[in-house]
């Protein structure tokens, strides 16, 4: 959830950044026409683009220890960005494929009556069609969504209520995303039992700790594919499985997971799998969630109305997003492997870069079994560390940073990264006295610190 | 098509796709564009089989159709250039 900036002069470490002020509008709405007007439209954009940056320097007041110090645009040049986690550009060429839906191809996918319905219709289901593949599954299978938030509240509440008075026992772990946590939450509000199983230090869970967890009523398993803090992937193949040799349902919130590592449904046993747009270059707004048909997985819906989606998410499927995160699967699958070595490439860059000039640097989550793009590093001995030794709170205290490599990384920018990372935690080093004491052969470790009240 | 006929079609291709790249005003897209045309056409540079080599045309077709389209949305929508763009920075990448 760190949004880095790395901006000129000392780096800024920005969380949830909002501009607080109104954006001036040009008094000229901009028009559309390639030439000569472009060059008028562009200095209005451009004009925007100022006002906006003005005010992008005040923090939000949720920007947990980051402090913020105003940042020099010098040349008005925008920071890198690193967070690919949170979310990715749209590729253009997804965007390419929505346009049609956005201008000319307007009808309701739903209208049986006329081409104008005919015409969405069939771009939806060829999205369908390529989000299918991308996951091994069957067109029928997918079902339009918001988002992967919506995909996951479906299976885990929908799942749970259908099979409630049977089955009121559901698993899943510490470290899933907060919509599973507090999907879990709201059920447990309902009389269901909620196991949460930890994990180890490298971020995996233990499958003895599953097993043990499984009862007779258990109804639902729902584990993360991969973490979107430190990237590790679960063991899906064994997960799904034991699963399936216990006649329970295997959700997995697969948002950080799809287009980045090989899943498929069939293989892995999976019966639910919530799929983002965002995540994979594909637009905000929608995702998708896999239902099996086979053995049928049956759900209480969350929306209810014009029985869209198989009765399962009722209201028009959005289908210009629809196409566009059918674009973006359909990119996916061809470029998944040219994507994973660059990024994997990227990543070693990175922190071979890093690690080479600065000690003390850790990589938190498991050495092999997890996403190159998502690389956590927690640099030791920062100021921050010191407060937390000296019991500050967690969030005020933690000193790792999350970086999200993707697709339109560039070397350039890893390097730059690199940089700025070594420059500025020499520099946090020399004001901690943690670091001093590391310097000077003290064992912190030993230390018995006085306590706070 | 005979193998020069071919080969000028691919070529010709080649051109286009990389100048339609470069011209993405934002840096990201840009810098992919160009990478990627670049590799796809090395990668395919020994294939034979006229089948396939009709179907990589193909796609390249309407790469080059796409590129075109979204290169002129980016120059109209973008304009700010990213840190690493600046001059001055070149200069500190290269010392590192």
């Amino acid at each position: 959830m760190s949004l880095l900036r790395f901006a000129q002069g000392p780096a800024r470490m920005l969380r949830n950044v909002r501009p607080t002020a109104q954006i001036t509008r040009p008094a000229v709405l901009p028009r559309f026409i390639v030439s000569p007007a472009a060059s008028a439209f562009h200095t209005s954009a451009k004009r925007m683009q100022a006002a906006e940056s003005q005010t992008l320097i005040t923090p939000s007041a949720e920007s947990l220890g980051f402090e913020v110090t105003g940042v020099k645009t010098v040349d008005n040049t925008r920071p890198i960005y690193m967070d690919m986690q949170a979310t990715s550009p749209t590729d253009p060429r997804v965007l390419d494929a929505m346009l049609p839906y956005m201008t000319e191809l307007y009808g309701n996918p739903h209208s049986r009556t006329h081409s104008y319905g005919w015409e969405s219709e069939k771009g939806v289901d060829q999205a369908r069609e390529d989000i299918a593949k991308l996951i091994g599954a069957d067109a029928k299978e997918i079902v339009f969504t918001s988002g992967a938030t919506e995909s996951n509240n479906l299976s885990i509440k929908g799942v749970a209520r259908f099979y409630k008075g049977k089955k009121n026992h559901i698993i899943t772990t510490q470290t899933e995303h907060k919509c599973v946590l507090d999907s879990c939450r709201v059920l447990s509000d309902e009389g269901f039992e909620v196991t949460y199983l930890p994990v180890a230090k490298n971020g995996l869970i233990s499958m003895d700790d599953l097993k043990a967890a499984i009862r007779p009523d258990t109804a639902l398993v729902s584990i993360m594919a991969v973490n979107n803090e430190i990237g590790v992937i679960q063991p899906l193949e064994e997960i799904g499985a034991l699963c399936r040799s216990k006649k329970i349902f295997f959700h997995t919130d697969a948002a950080q997971a799809i287009g980045k590592i090989p899943i498929d449904v069939t293989k892995m046993n999976i019966d639910l799998l919530s799929i983002s747009g965002h995540k994979i270059y594909g637009p905000k707004g929608v995702g998708a969630l896999y239902v099996r048909r086979r053995p049928r997985v049956r759900l209480v819906p969350l929306l209810t109305g014009g029985g869209q989606e198989r009765g399962l998410r009722s209201g028009t499927v959005a289908a210009p997003l629809a196409v566009g995160l059918g674009e973006a699967c359909r990119i996916a699958t061809v470029e998944m492997a040219y994507d994973h070595e660059r990024v994997k490439q990227l990543s070693e860059r990175l922190i071979n870069g890093i690690q080479s000039k600065v000690t003390h640097v850790y990589r938190n989550g498991d050495e092999v079994q997890s996403y190159p793009g998502c690389v956590n590093l927690s640099f030791a001995y920062e100021p921050s560390d010191a407060r937390r030794a000296l019991g500050a709170e967690y969030d005020m205290a933690h000193s790792s940073i999350r970086f999200g490599i993707g697709r339109f990384t560039t070397e350039e920018e890893i390097d730059f990264v690199v940089s700025r990372v070594v420059a500025h935690v020499d520099k946090l080093r020399e004001m901690s006295p943690l670091w001093e004491m590391v310097q000077e052969g003290i064992d912190i470790s030993k230390i018995e610190w006085a306590q706070h009240a | 098509m005979s193998v020069v006929a071919h080969r000028n079609q691919v070529l010709g291709l080649y051109r286009d796709l990389l100048h339609h790249s470069s011209k993405f005003a934002a840096y990201n897209f840009r810098d992919y564009a160009v990478r990627r045309t670049r590799d796809a056409f090395h990668a395919a540079k020994n294939e034979t089989d006229p089948v396939k080599i009709e179907a990589l045309i193909r796609n390249a077709e309407h790469q080059l159709e796409v590129v075109k389209r979204q290169s002129l949305i980016s120059q109209l929508y973008g304009g700010e250039k990213l840190v690493v763009e600046n001059p001055k920075n070149q200069k500190i990448l290269r010392r590192h």
